[in-house]
């Protein structure tokens, strides 16, 4: 734990971006996590994922629910909306914000306690409504917080600190995406910035559902030998299918690979995401494929990380419902509050 | 890349940037923190034992360490050392009792020091207290050398002169003053076992140009026109004074004549304002007491007007690139300028000259008037005889002086052990963590961004009354305080231990500087190109660990680190500490040899 804030002196070359802002604007308040916590690289992967796409913090809404994982948005984007809701309430205060005003970038920040347990509905609900966000779970197998129980995602036969060993299956929170339609989905380990931050830029520009599943060992309680989720034993049995480059815009296009190595997947908004592909097998526009994958590799002991499934032509929440473009707050009263004319002959409509 | 060897003192003595750039080795944080405890006694010793002269420096220093400062690196203008240095000597108790007591025995071991300025009283200083029988010899009343007589009273007050000449003179030194050595071998005849000159550059360069004999009377060298002002044998100067020369010596000549009745003082430097060698300081200085200086103008004849002086004629010049891209200072084709004066200073550098040592002795001297001498022992080709100071390499400062001495000092001893000089003992350092508690250090690591702090001045019509009275009135404590506390303790070290890290990346994710990146190994030019941050100050060195469970490795780039301690603070297993590195120069050793 760090008491002092961080200096604000920082190197003299740190680059900015086109919005004139360094990475260290998009930080936030020092944590108050344990020393070493992976919380904090994930943390550090949207502060360097957010200043690369150069996104404003203002128009950035960060959420999240209770745990470890549901403290982090105070450490970073200092100057971005926020809101730390109610135990496992994240997906639907996210909903109701995106619902009201579609223009913000909407970050939700859960942990497997506040999404595969006690939010497991809300997870399942916001997922499958196709809500326009960015659902990081940062995944680290154990209630830390309440010193070391395991949690929803602990994998059967993993040794808890004190020494108990896990009976119960474990919740496989990219799988229950993939079968709840999220059309984005990614797993990543914290201890890969190299292929998180892409992936959370990717996230982040997708026009609906993503989520990310994050392993973040927990440096306290959850990173001994007979855990799943330690730096080690991740390190030894990531399997990552691809990596991934964004191209915005107006970056050039410089790396060339072998035909057939690469898959270009061009976004709505003109964005690339060149997928350089680690395993043949793996289509990751294949949804049924990517969940046959991920299940065998599954059985083979593997940790699958990196794009596992993208639907390259996604429809959101407000596309389904046809609500309004315009956010409520910048409607006037007349569009708010059309009448009771108008209420008569909606409710005639369904007479 | 070679992994970086923590064995050898090298890589962590080159992070204290202050203490590497300071020929003695001062080790400055560690009395930059004293001072900030209010503990001055302490931090003058902490100087004492380094460079001799704590007072007498912190108002005359050329501060090689100042510009060396990462605090000028990561902001803009490095910590005040220098005059920090300076609030120690001003403020410490009585500091006699901490002095080493004169030897109980002698050694039987004769050394004479000739020249009583900064390089022979550091060789008197460290070896008089192992029982050696020092005897300096200068020519003057009162052992101090350049610092007495060339540095004017208004930068250096006597007292303090008196105060630390005293403090050398007191540890059983003996001196023979007001008599001019004329014969090295003379000296050599006494029977001394070895011979330290410190003579200094005492020859100031003269200009020899049309009119220089006719008006000899009002054209004067810098340095003895200086040294016969502090000696009060000259108490006026003309009302209209030309300087002429860019160096620290012009500096003192011009403030030293506007104090004695000059009125419309110039500086005139053949070459441009930034390439003079006087400090950036000094320069100020002058031209805050209203005396201009004037650049890129070559004297060409002085005029004068029945045996009196009545100016100068300069020719303008501008610098140009010859073919080869050599820098030349080429005239430009305008009209010649007169500045009309009523004394020139001449102020253009000093020669060596030893017209008092034999040439016949085995001494020999170099084709540049200089002695041949080993680059590290200073032993000439006389064995038994050392040269220090100005008078070894050339004009230089008061705190080169101070090294040569020191090396010097351990030359002698070993030579009168009958051992090798070259074979130099090395330096004691230690390294010590200062973890309290999980987020507690035994130093202040809340650095923030803080501005120096201005040395408080006389008001000019006060200073420029008066000779004798100081300008400079040095930091209040509180002033001082902050100050100090700008000082990055560069010398608490980030240590890292390979086989403790779990590469969590917590330490890279909270460097505020960006400075710790683990990637894959590389040759140097390479790596530099693909961390954190651009480590593209080569003169900075890369902090290589090795031995991580993913086989990468952990470069830290030691250019603009702040020595904050978050890395240790964020680093779960403790593979990060800070821990002190204290580096104190080797000195002769402390049971010095007997003559049995």
């Amino acid at each position: 734990m760090t008491f002092l804030p961080k200096p604000k002196l920082h190197h003299p070359l740190l680059a900015t971006n086109a919005l004139g802002l360094t990475r260290r604007d998009y930080e936030g308040a020092i944590s108050t996590l344990c020393a070493g916590c992976g919380h904090d690289s994930i943390s550090a992967a949207i502060v360097q994922a957010c200043f690369e796409l150069e996104l404003p913090p203002h128009r950035i809404a960060k959420l999240s629910g209770i745990g470890c994982s549901s403290k982090t948005p105070t450490y970073f984007l200092g100057a971005a909306h926020g809101f730390n809701s109610v135990h496992g309430r994240m997906p639907s205060v996210l909903t109701g914000a995106n619902l009201a005003n579609r223009d913000l970038v909407y970050l939700g920040v859960s942990g497997d306690g506040d999404s595969a347990s006690i939010g497991l509905g809300q997870f399942a609900h916001s997922i499958r409504r196709g809500v326009n966000m960015t659902y990081i779970v940062e995944n680290n197998g154990v209630y830390g917080l309440t010193k070391g129980q395991f949690s929803a995602t602990s994998d059967k036969g993993s040794k808890a600190k004190k020494g108990t060993i896990n009976t119960d299956e474990p919740i496989d929170l990219v799988a229950m995406a993939l079968q709840l339609g999220a059309t984005f989905v990614g797993r990543s380990f914290s201890g890969d910035k190299t292929q998180l931050v892409p992936l959370i830029k990717a996230a982040l520009l997708h026009p609906s559902a993503a989520f990310i599943d994050c392993i973040s060992p927990c440096v306290a309680f959850n990173n001994h030998e007979g855990s799943t989720k330690s730096f080690d034993f991740v390190r030894a049995h990531n399997e990552a299918v691809n990596r991934l480059d964004v191209i915005v815009g107006r970056d050039r296009i410089e790396a060339e690979y072998e035909p057939g190595t690469a898959v270009d997947v061009t976004q709505h908004d003109g964005t690339v995401l060149r997928l350089r592909k680690l395993h043949p097998e793996h289509d990751p526009t294949d949804r049924v494929s990517a969940m046959n994958y991920l299940q065998e590799r599954k059985a083979a002991g593997e940790i699958v990380t990196g794009l596992i499934f993208l639907d390259p032509d996604p429809a959101d929440l407000h596309d389904h419902l046809g609500t309004s473009a315009d956010p409520l707050n910048a409607m006037g009263d007349a569009d708010l509050c059309p009448g009771a004319a108008m209420l008569e002959r909606v409710n005639a409509a369904y007479r | 890349m070679k992994v970086t060897e923590l064995r050898s003192p090298d890589h962590f003595h080159k992070v204290v940037d202050c203490q590497h750039a300071c020929p003695a080795h001062t080790p400055v944080p560690e009395y930059i923190r004293l001072i900030a405890a209010g503990r001055y006694t302490d931090a003058y010793m902490v100087n004492w034992r380094s460079n001799v002269f704590p007072g007498i420096l912190g108002r005359t220093c050329d501060r090689p360490c100042e510009p060396a400062c990462r605090r000028g690196r990561v902001e803009e203008e490095p910590v005040a050392i220098c005059r920090l240095k300076r609030v120690a000597a001003d403020h410490k108790d009585d500091i006699r009792g901490r002095l080493p007591p004169p030897a109980e025995q002698r050694n039987g071991r004769r050394i004479a020091c000739i020249g009583g300025g900064p390089a022979s009283l550091t060789v008197a200083r460290d070896l008089a207290p192992l029982g050696y029988e020092v005897v300096v010899f200068d020519d003057n009343a009162k052992a101090g050398g350049m610092i007495r007589t060339q540095i004017p009273r208004f930068r250096l007050p006597e007292e303090v002169i008196d105060e630390e000449v005293g403090y050398v003179l007191g540890l059983g030194v003996a001196t023979r003053l007001n008599r001019r050595v004329d014969s090295l071998k003379a000296v050599l005849d006494e029977g001394f076992d070895a011979v330290f000159v410190g003579t200094g550059a005492p020859r100031g360069r003269d200009l020899d140009i049309p009119g220089r004999q006719e008006a000899a009377a009002n054209i004067h060298i810098g340095i003895e026109w200086l040294s016969s002002v502090s000696f009060g044998h000259i108490k006026r100067v003309g009302r209209r004074v030309v300087v002429l020369g860019g160096g620290n010596t012009a500096m003192d000549c011009c403030r030293s004549a506007r104090r004695l009745g000059g009125e419309e003082v110039t500086v005139v430097v053949r070459s441009g304002f930034d390439e003079m060698k006087a400090s950036p300081w000094e320069k100020e200085d002058a031209m805050h007491e209203g005396i201009p200086i004037l650049n890129f103008m070559v004297p060409k004849a002085f005029t004068h007007e029945g045996g009196k002086l009545t100016g100068v004629v300069f020719e303008k010049v501008a610098p140009q690139r010859d073919a080869e891209g050599r820098r030349q200072l080429l005239p430009t084709g305008e009209a010649d300028v007169h500045i009309p004066c009523d004394d020139v200073l001449v102020a253009i550098g000093q020669e060596n000259a030893f017209p008092w040592i034999e040439r016949d002795i085995g001494l020999e001297f170099g084709r540049n008037g200089l002695p041949k001498l080993d680059a590290t022992t200073h032993q000439s080709t006389l064995p038994r005889v050392f040269f220090g100071g100005d008078a070894a390499f050339g004009p230089k400062n008061i705190i080169w002086a101070v090294a040569h001495g020191h090396e010097a000092a351990v030359s002698i001893d070993l030579f009168c052990r009958g051992e090798d000089p070259r074979l130099r003992p090395p330096p004691e350092t230690s390294l010590v963590s200062q973890k309290m508690g999980i987020h507690e250090w035994s130093y202040d690591n809340d650095v923030s961004i803080d501005l120096r702090f201005k040395v408080p001045m006389r008001a000019p019509e006060v200073a420029l009354k008066d000779i004798h009275t100081e300008v400079e009135l040095g930091f209040s404590l509180d002033t001082a305080l902050r100050e100090a506390e700008r000082c990055l303790n560069c010398d608490v070290q980030t240590v890292f231990a390979p086989k403790l890290c779990i590469e969590c990346d917590a330490c890279a994710d909270i460097c505020p500087v960006d400075c710790i990146t683990f990637t894959e190994d590389g040759e140097e030019a390479e790596l530099r190109t693909r961390l954190r941050a651009p480590a593209i100050n080569k003169q900075q060195d890369l902090y290589i660990g090795e031995g991580l469970k993913t086989g990468r490795v952990m470069v830290k780039d030691e250019d603009v680190c702040l020595h904050c301690g978050m890395c240790a603070e964020r680093c779960p297993t403790g593979a990060w500490d800070m821990q002190k590195f204290l580096l104190e120069t080797a000195k002769p050793r402390a049971h010095a040899c007997s003559r049995v």
